[in-house]
């Protein structure tokens, strides 16, 4: 989860955060980090780029990126072997 | 219906603070507020936003351009209490520059060539999206109007201005330059009121003056 929390600054531009500030199951949207939804295709964008993972179902993103412990499930359970 | 006048308007309206941005540092009216101490273009505008003491998150996320456009209204307006004194809708933004967004189209394509388009590049591929995030961050949503031209064109850009104030489409406009290239950079941008404390006239040959101010080490 470290190098996702690293991936995720770096990919959504967050120069104010620093990796380790994340918290595993702090929220990413609405509160916590208060992501938007250009946001939100951005970790689309980085969960293909990096792990080779195309979203089959758009609708299950909120519940995906909801947290970063969320985010990493995702990628140990469809990444492509 | 706006339009201009063959002759450059007599002006009742004034501009009560002015800011310059450039890779040298900050000048708010005339005055330095900020040295860049050699630091330049996007690094320049993130460091003089903390310097400043400046709080907006969303500044971080935004292009080159906006960053810029961002950081001399925040310079321009700090402290001052023109969300009291005038309704949203009476206030304006009328901004122009030479490079368009081509700075970030340049990027875009760039991720585009690469297989993986960016969203958060391609939402600022347009110039006016600069006035959207000042227009957001102040509450203005009264005319807001890009133009690119090579030059900054005092004489046209002060009369629409005034055409602007004078026939009541707006009270109060911030009006100005703003410009971002390959590291390169330009923000000029005044506040301009019928206030007639303010500090100079509006007209073509005093912002001319105000725009040609350099950065004196």
């Amino acid at each position: 989860m470290k190098t996702l929390k690293v991936q995720i600054v770096e990919q959504l531009n967050l120069q104010q955060i620093k990796p380790e500030d994340i918290g595993d199951d702090q929220p990413l949207f609405v509160e916590g980090l208060a992501l938007d939804s250009i946001d939100a295709l951005e970790l689309i964008v980085l969960l293909q780029q990096k792990y080779g993972i195309k979203l089959a179902n758009p609708a299950d993103g909120p519940q995906i990126f909801k947290t970063v412990r969320n985010i990493a499930q995702y990628i140990t359970d469809n990444r492509p072997k | 219906m706006l339009y201009f006048h063959p002759f450059p308007m007599a002006s009742d309206n004034y501009i009560s603070r002015y800011i310059h941005i450039s890779n040298e540092g900050v000048l708010l009216n005339g005055e330095g507020i900020y040295h860049s101490d050699g630091k330049a273009g996007a690094d320049m505008l993130v460091d003089a936003f903390k310097v400043q003491s400046l709080n907006y998150p969303k500044f971080y996320k935004m292009d080159n351009l906006s960053k810029l456009a961002i950081l001399a209204t925040e310079l321009l307006l700090q402290g001052s209490d023109i969300r009291d004194r005038y309704k949203s809708e009476d206030m304006a933004i009328v901004v122009s520059n030479a490079n368009s967004s081509l700075d970030t189209d340049q990027r875009y394509w760039d991720s585009v060539q690469k297989g993986a388009p960016s969203p958060s590049l391609f939402v600022y591929t347009l110039p006016n999206v600069m006035l959207g995030e000042i227009c957001i961050r102040w509450g203005i949503k009264g005319e807001n109007t890009c133009l690119v031209s090579e030059q900054f064109d005092a004489v046209s850009q002060t009369d629409y201005v005034n055409s602007l104030l004078e026939h009541s489409y707006a009270e109060v406009s911030i009006s100005g330059w703003a410009d971002y290239l390959d590291g390169e950079m330009e923000a000029f941008f005044m506040l301009v009121e019928k206030n007639p404390t303010s500090l100079d006239l509006h007209n073509s040959n005093t912002v001319k003056k105000l725009y040609d101010r350099q950065w004196k080490n």
